[in-house]
């Protein structure tokens, strides 16, 4: 199924991907990136010749399993801290322009 | 001059009450003062706190006090957070971002009496192999203005190599410790991944980065591995292990030591000098008492493939936080959370950084998921094993860090992919989550350094040291400085 | 007779009491000032890290145990990204492919019949932020960002509006049996959400899912149901295809809309958590959280029958809520007649605290105290009038039931010659309702009980006064 997508797509959907990661680009950015980045992602193109049967991904470079901390509640960060960082707020709220649900 | 000094030596000097933590301070201010204008290596430096720092470390000092660090200005890359200090990651949209914490790194440290001096300049979100990429300007090498200083942690490189610094962190994903050291003439070290916490360090690539030491010479990169690594619940990755003493690792002789030279680094299209450098560093080492064997590394082609998957999947996730809404640049004129979020990351990421974002966004994406991400985490356990397999043919392995000496500025601002397989040496240990050091070698044509790689197991610190440590004392290339700092060097100044 | 089979699927969402956060410390508790509960970590700041609660592991694997779930013994946490301004970091920490628990289900009884509800999986995720919405502006409170939450997902097993509720229902019991959460839906801390289609009877392959979100309460998830099911019946009817979608139920205009918006790409792009490590909980830490579990609903019923001898009905009404239940058991423990107990708290007890609308670890009067005052009515010391009377006082003084009887007197009179005498009083002072009970007037033998006890200012025993009544008026 996926190599099926791959040999369909010779490009990536530029466009589509920014909008996914939330990107505007101006016109002559869409039009380097698509260049630049097909240029790039046909050079993945050497990882597929590999034989990566029963091979498990390497999900951690650590084998350590059950990390946990205990449940106890610590002072976090004082509210005009994280206040004073956020670009909009009022009345202990961090505001952004309204969403519409 | 104080300045010129490596850390141990500051150390030494402080401790036999010769000089004054002030004094240190003072030197490195003023060295800043002299060459940093046209360097522009720092992004941000306190003068103000760093003095009273000084100070209050001297008082201390006179107390009794005996913290291992004590008075010792260390500069910062400017992608770790220090409480009370910007944290800009070289990028517009962290201005104006404050940090409310202390990374844990930088805690043990400041545990031990560190003085947080400056902020360097650093590609954006250490993404870059030049320091070109940050919003804030570039960084020239100390050796040539007119040169990249490598990156992304180039400018701690340049500041260590000029003087400009006793000793600074910067952060290594794909190289970005040991490339600017380097090119810069300047020790690198990467942990064990997961040796060093990553608690505070602004995440690139969480399964690649780690902070790592930038310093004069191999004894100072000890010292410091020495007090930041170590287990921490803030970070689950983090290695539960004992710290061995690294300064015990340092010897000079290495006999009983194989050293491996993996046989697909050495292959053509490496600068002749750095081939050269590289070879005669590697008698060095022969003499020295060492065994040399050749390995192999089989899966060394696809490892830039292999990284340039990973990280940018990772990244695009780790800087999906930056959208205006909780700290930061926030753009103006956004009608709902939507337009704010585009607005805000179209004006507030560089382009590198986007195009990352889009690479790592698309091989994550439905349709692309298994054969990009999943493919490549399946790869990068064959590369592991490659490193498996070769350490038990030797105890460390030995390498040039980078093809090639220090591009000049703006040569590789065209064509990504060139300046992705620049990379070639020193991604595998990152996506094995081994460890790396980069030391001085000697010089390529332009007097420009070039860098030794000595890569050895997980939590094998204590042999990559020892090697890097006994190579060094061999030699004498940290007892060059560059040309511009003439007048803060060495010769013709008594220390 | 209806032309569609309905098929519907719940997800239940669930807020775990733990003090702190998923994996942040900060507090959980409910109510605070905005952003008064948040760190890096929660806030999404740079540099910050996840560390996994175990206490939210541990509440994850025992509701799962509860619910006859088998713990994976591989379980990992992903990312799951998209963009949102109650969502720090842009993408929420859960599970996808390697869930916590897998299988399990529920025994619903819906008009008299019983059926099994499957559960697919239950999972482990962090909450998003709290957004509050004004004109121009929304404002977000991170306080809720990072709590933990369980997530349980049905098996499309549910076929009625009413199958779906009897689920919910016995799913929250089971839970805060097992004080994993309030699960209330008011106060939020138990959410769900609902996929329902319909197909033709005939037709194997299930109908198209519609998604319904936003229903704040059992009755609204029931509303919903019902005009979500309604609406598609309607649609297919008239030849029409049922989007997949997410509709959103609105309580005010009783109808779900739709909430398709331009940003339909919802591409969560899952990848694995880097930063936490695999969770692979050994047999010896399981078997010790499993010694914990609390017992079911069903089996406290069961055991109520068995141990205590009461009737079916009386075990369903005492195991419906688990501290009623306790309260009973630690009454029936220390009094001799459980039955009696039972009684008591189903009608008295249950009663008081309907009216006052407190829950029963509120209520004034210990299982102790109700068990003395219980056993002084069971041997007779009082009356059942009198036993009333001293339980309205031990309401308002809290008192204990054998002071309040000495202290007034109120200890039921049985000395049979004292008995005697007040009879005799009653028969000389109503000698008419005498003679006519000697000729055959029944009631008025209860009117001369009635003088009795009024005589006797309550205290006799009124089935031994009537003995001496017969007695002496039967000549």
């Amino acid at each position: 199924m996926a190599d099926d997508k791959l040999q369909s797509a010779k490009t990536i959907d530029v466009r589509y991907v920014a909008n996914l990661a939330r990107l505007n680009l101006t016109s002559d950015e869409a039009v380097q990136f698509q260049s630049q980045l097909d240029h790039i992602v046909d050079h993945f193109n050497q990882l597929r010749s590999l034989n990566v049967d029963g091979v498990e991904p390497m999900a951690h470079a650590t084998p350590i399993q059950n990390v946990f901390r205990d449940d106890i509640v610590y002072p976090g960060l004082d509210r005009d801290v994280v206040l004073n960082n956020a670009p909009a707020q009022s009345g202990g709220l961090i505001l952004v322009p309204t969403i519409v649900e | 001059m104080l300045n010129t000094l490596t850390l141990h030596e500051v150390l030494e000097s402080l401790n036999r009450g010769e000089c004054r933590s002030e004094d240190v301070v003072g030197s490195v201010l003023e060295a800043i003062h002299r060459t940093d204008g046209m360097l522009h290596g720092y992004l941000t430096v306190n003068e103000a706190d760093a003095m009273s720092q000084a100070k209050a470390a001297d008082l201390a000092r006179s107390g009794g006090a005996k913290g291992r660090l004590l008075g010792v200005p260390i500069a910062i890359k400017d992608v770790l957070n220090v409480k009370g200090q910007p944290c800009t990651c070289g990028s517009k949209i962290l201005k104006g971002y404050v940090s409310p914490y202390d990374a844990t790194a930088i805690a043990r440290l400041r545990a031990e009496g560190a003085v947080f001096l400056g902020r360097t300049n650093m590609d954006e979100f250490a993404m870059g192999s030049t320091t070109e990429n940050s919003a804030y300007g570039i960084t020239r090498n100390p050796w040539n203005l007119g040169c990249v200083p490598g990156g992304s942690s180039g400018g701690s490189a340049a500041v260590v190599a000029a003087d400009e610094a006793i000793a600074a962190l910067g952060s290594d994903t794909g190289g970005s410790v040991r490339q600017p050291a380097s090119f810069c003439g300047c020790v690198g070290l990467k942990p064990t991944y997961g040796w060093i916490s990553r608690y505070g360090l602004t995440a690139f690539a969480s399964s690649l980065d780690q902070i790592g030491p930038m310093t004069k010479d191999v004894r100072d990169a000890a010292l410091l591995l020495q007090i930041m690594a170590g287990q921490d619940p803030a970070d689950s990755t983090t290695i539960h292990a004992s710290v061995p003493d690294y300064q015990a690792a340092l010897k000079t002789d290495l006999r009983g030591i194989t050293v491996g030279l993996p046989k697909e680094y050495f292959v053509g299209g490496l600068h002749p000098d750095v081939e050269r450098r590289v070879q005669e560093a590697i008698e060095v080492c022969r003499q020295a008492g060492a065994r040399v064997v050749e390995v192999s590394l089989p899966h060394t082609r696809v490892a830039v493939d292999t990284y340039y998957i990973i990280a940018p999947a990772e990244a695009s996730a780790n800087l999906s936080r930056f959208d205006g809404v909780r700290y930061g640049f926030r753009a103006e004129g956004a009608l709902d959370p939507l337009d704010l979020y585009k607005k805000t990351r179209a004006e507030g990421f560089g382009p590198e950084v986007k195009r990352r974002i889009i690479l790592g966004t698309y091989v994550l994406s439905s349709g692309y998921y298994d054969a990009f991400y999943l493919r490549a985490q399946k790869v990068r356990t064959l590369i592991r094993r490659d490193f498996e397999a070769a350490f038990k043919q030797c105890s460390v392995m030995l390498s040039p860090v980078s093809p090639t000496p220090a591009y000049r500025i703006g040569e590789n601002s065209t064509d990504p992919l060139q300046m992705y397989l620049g990379d070639i040496f020193t991604v595998p240990v990152n996506l094995a989550g081994i460890c790396g050091l980069s030391v001085p070698c000697g010089f390529a044509a332009g007097n420009l350094p070039v860098g030794l790689q000595v890569m050895g197991p997980a939590l094998g610190e204590e042999s990559i040291l020892r090697v890097g440590y006994a190579y060094e004392q061999a030699t004498n290339w940290r007892c060059r400085r560059p040309e511009m700092t003439r007048a803060n060097s060495r010769q013709g100044v008594g220390v | 007779m209806t032309k569609y089979r309905i098929t519907i699927g719940l997800e239940v969402h669930v807020q775990l009491k733990t003090k702190s956060k998923m994996f942040c410390s900060c507090s959980t508790d409910f109510g605070a000032s905005p952003n008064t509960h948040v760190c890096p970590v929660c806030m999404g700041y740079p540099g910050s890290l996840p560390v996994m609660n175990r206490e939210a592991i541990r509440w994850t694997v025992i509701s799962g145990l509860m619910l006859g779930c088998r713990i994976n013994p591989c379980s990992k946490f992903d990312r799951k990204n998209y963009f949102y301004p109650d969502m720090p970091k842009n993408y929420q920490i859960t599970q996808c492919d390697q869930p916590l628990c897998l299988g399990g289900g529920v025994d619903i009884e819906v008009e008299g019949q019983s059926k099994r509800i499957g559960i697919t999986r239950i999972h482990q995720e962090e909450d998003v932020a709290k957004n509050l919405h004004y004109a121009t502006w929304s404002g977000i409170d991170f306080n809720r960002a990072g709590v933990p939450l369980m997530e349980i997902v049905s098996e499309p097993d549910m076929t009625s509006p009413g199958e779906a509720l009897a689920y919910l229902q016995t799913l929250r019991q089971i839970l805060v049996y097992a004080g994993v959460s309030d699960c209330s839906m008011e106060e939020g801390n138990m959410r769900c959400d609902v996929n329902v289609s319909i197909r033709p009877d005939a037709q194997r392959e299930f109908g198209t899912k519609v998604e319904i979100k936003n229903m704040n309460s059992f009755k609204n998830i029931g509303n919903a149901l019902h005009y979500e099911i309604a609406r598609q019946i309607e649609e297919v009817d008239r030849g029409e295809n049922i989007i997949q979608e997410t509709r959103r139920w609105d309580v005010d205009l009783g109808k779900t809309f739709s909430m398709r918006t331009k940003e339909d790409a919802h591409d969560y792009r899952y990848f694995p958590e880097p930063d936490l490590m695999p969770v692979a909980l050994p047999e010896s830490l399981l078997a010790e959280w499993a010694a914990t579990l609390p017992e079911r609903p069903a089996q406290r019923r069961e055991r109520f029958v068995r141990e205590y001898g009461l009737p079916e009905y009386d075990a369903q009404v005492l195991s419906a809520e688990k501290e009623v239940g306790d309260y009973f058991e630690a009454a029936a423990r220390r009094s001799r007649n459980p039955k009696a107990v039972s009684n008591w708290v189903m009608t008295d007890v249950l009663r008081i605290l309907s009216e006052k609308g407190i829950a029963i670890t509120a209520f004034a009067i210990t299982p102790d105290a109700l068990a003395e005052l219980v056993d002084l009515a069971d041997s007779k010391v009082i009356n059942s009038n009198t036993a009333r009377d001293v339980f309205a006082i031990m309401l308002n003084g809290g008192r204990q039931a054998k002071a309040i009887v000495t202290a007034g007197g109120l200890a039921q009179v049985t000395d049979a010659g004292a008995i005697e005498a007040i009879v005799d009083q009653a028969i000389a002072e109503n000698r008419k309702s005498s003679e006519d009970f000697r000729n055959g007037k029944v009631v008025a033998l209860k009117f001369l009980v009635g003088q009795v006890m009024r005589l006797s200012k309550g205290k006799a025993n009124p089935q031994i006064v009537e003995e001496w009544l017969k007695k002496k008026l039967s000549n």
